[in-house]
């Protein structure tokens, strides 16, 4: 990517995260709840008709539309997201506490994930219609229907209530508690990672390098791990980019089930408890992190793909 | 049309589970008739929790109501709500993608750029935003998920228009004073049906289980509304003293969505003739 190339892709996620923000603060404002009163309410107070009106005045609940968009807008580009009243903490504190346990939480699920599917897909690729291939295919084919919260649960039936190995909540702390969650997370990843890899391999090795690096009677597995595998990684960096945002906003079902302190927990239970600045928050720190992660793994080519760096 | 048929019939795969598929469409739609004298959210106290039995093939819930009934009634919740979902995507994202491509210009600019801002949220958590915002029921759940998957058709269906656009017989049929709903509904949608049906077809399966992610989470449909997400949501806090409440229902979404990815593969490699 050049320099222009760079200051259009960013100028282009300044246009998308403007669009982002503006839905978020649209869906709160359109949602059926009022905050002022969820607020008296989570303060354990019932609130008279004229307190509502006064605390919506003071707050600016009743200001115009735009107005109230561009105060919230300006304040976020400021780092100030608001309060949460669920949990009487600004956002940011509780945003940032929570971000490295899902951090951990991702990157676990990916180290994981990648231990069994590039193992895997380059056995299925090599061994392309043997009864190996046929085997993984089959195995990857059940995993990717797998629902992941139903992993979870099996597995916590079977580790946690049957054979009492780990704790069944986990606070995010320790290897053990980190065990459980990213397992079930990698499962169904590491069944459509596997089908990747397959793929990218077998479509190196069918192309005509290969033929002549074979016809040069350069070492099989010279070719498979000098050449193709370095060539395959390419789609499968890609893909890694895009997993690590869906699996920012995926983890909430895991953390969930696991009772995980991370991101999407806090997130399921400010929409449930209706913390309209927590969820505003949220989503605009996940897409924030999402697009960085985008775009660190394009500005990565440069350095992986050579043929990147010569079309300057 | 004699040739056609052929090609599907003689795809063993594909027969074998549409056959499957429709069973469990049918199994869906003879609710009543399987479930007999079992009432899908009606129980009696006196029957909670009960271990599968001859009784209660699946076992009880802690209102004694029969797990059997729920997870064959939960299909009709599910298999309705997601051909819903997977309609709406499709005719959402074909039309505005065949549009985009077709007119390009503005109308090209602004409905990519709010595909790309779809795009950019990290799908299950805009889901998870819209349906909380809108107040948790199957429809908003339905929306939520909508909203977040039409760009992929949008994208891939702009794409198939903008490959044909400017060839000789488009510009013929332009010369020619064909209109532009003409030209859009002889000539640019069916170019794109083939390739979207074959994406709509392989991603049953994935709606499905993104639907149960958000019932689970309790986003979608309602007690005591039967639906398989939502039964391992009430199945979780039973998990040591009833483990069948989770099993069931867990199993049955497995099934459906094997069932139905499945049916999908053979169909992309029936219709796509790049396939293997």
């Amino acid at each position: 990517m050049g320099k222009k190339q760079l200051a259009s892709r960013l100028l282009q996620m300044l246009i998308v995260l403007l669009g982002i923000s503006f839905l978020t603060f649209l869906l709160t404002y359109l949602s059926p709840g009022d905050p002022v009163r969820n607020m008296y309410t989570a303060a354990g107070i019932m609130p008279t008709e004229e307190l509502i009106q006064a605390t919506r005045d003071e707050m600016g609940f009743n200001d115009p539309f735009f107005v109230q968009y561009f105060r919230w807008l300006g304040n976020c580009l400021r780092g100030d997201f608001g309060k949460s009243y669920s949990l009487n903490k600004p956002v940011v504190t509780l945003l940032k506490a929570r971000l490295w346990p899902t951090l951990k939480l991702t990157l676990m699920s990916m180290v994981l994930m990648l231990a069994v599917a590039v193992p895997l897909g380059v056995l299925s690729a090599v061994h392309h219609n043997k009864p190996i291939d046929y085997i993984v295919r089959a195995v990857t084919f059940f995993g990717v229907s797998l629902p992941n919260f139903w992993v979870g649960l099996l597995l916590i039936l079977y580790f946690c209530v049957r054979l009492k190995l780990l704790p069944v909540v986990s606070s995010g702390g320790t290897f053990k508690d980190l065990l459980l969650p990213s397992v079930t997370l990698a499962v169904a990843m590491s069944a459509k990672y596997t089908r990747q890899v397959r793929t990218a391999v077998l479509e190196e090795l069918s192309s005509d390098y290969v033929v002549g690096a074979r016809a040069r009677g350069v070492p099989e597995r010279k070719i498979l791990w000098g050449n193709v595998f370095p060539n395959s990684l390419l789609p499968l960096i890609t893909m890694l980019g895009l997993s690590v945002g869906s699996l920012l906003g995926g983890t909430s079902v895991v953390e969930v089930i696991f009772s995980y302190p991370g991101l999407g927990n806090l997130a399921v239970n400010a929409i449930t408890s209706a913390d309209y600045f927590l969820v505003q928050g949220y989503v605009l720190w996940v897409s924030v992190i999402y697009m960085v992660v985008n775009l660190l793994v394009d500005l990565s080519y440069n350095y992986i793909d050579p043929r990147m760096r010569l079309r300057r | 049309m004699e040739k056609k048929k052929n090609k599907f019939l003689s795809n063993r795969g594909f027969v074998i589970f549409s056959i499957l598929a429709l069973l469990i469409v049918l199994a869906a739609v003879l609710a009543p008739v399987l479930c007999g004298s079992h009432s899908p959210t009606a129980g009696s106290l006196a029957d909670a929790i009960k271990p599968p039995c001859a009784e209660h093939p699946f076992g009880t819930d802690k209102m004694g109501r029969d797990i059997f009934a729920r997870v064959i009634y939960g299909a009709r919740t599910s298999l309705s709500s997601t051909f819903v979902l997977v309609f709406v995507i499709f005719a959402v994202g074909t039309v505005l993608g065949v549009v985009s491509g077709y007119f390009g210009g503005w109308v090209d600019a602004v409905i990519m750029r709010i595909a790309d801002m779809m795009i950019a949220f990290p799908g299950l958590v805009l889901a998870i935003a819209v349906a909380g915002m809108l107040g948790a029921s199957t429809r908003n759940a339905v929306i939520a998920i909508s909203l977040v998957s039409w760009p992929k058709y949008a994208r891939l269906a702009r794409s198939l228009v903008m490959k044909i656009r400017h060839t000789d017989f488009v510009a013929a049929a332009t010369v020619t004073g064909s209109r532009t709903m003409y030209m859009l509904t002889r000539y640019m949608f069916p170019n794109t049906i083939t390739t979207l049906v074959i994406t709509a077809a392989t991603d049953i399966g994935s709606m499905m289980m993104e639907l149960a992610a958000l019932s689970f989470l309790g986003f979608g449909a309602q007690p005591p509304t039967p639906e398989w997400g939502s039964m391992l949501n009430e199945g979780r806090n039973f998990m040591q003293s009833a483990p069948w409440m989770m099993i069931f229902p867990g199993l049955a979404i497995f099934i459906t969505v094997v069932v139905f990815n499945m049916l999908g593969d053979n169909l992309r490699d029936i219709l796509d003739p790049r396939s293997e």
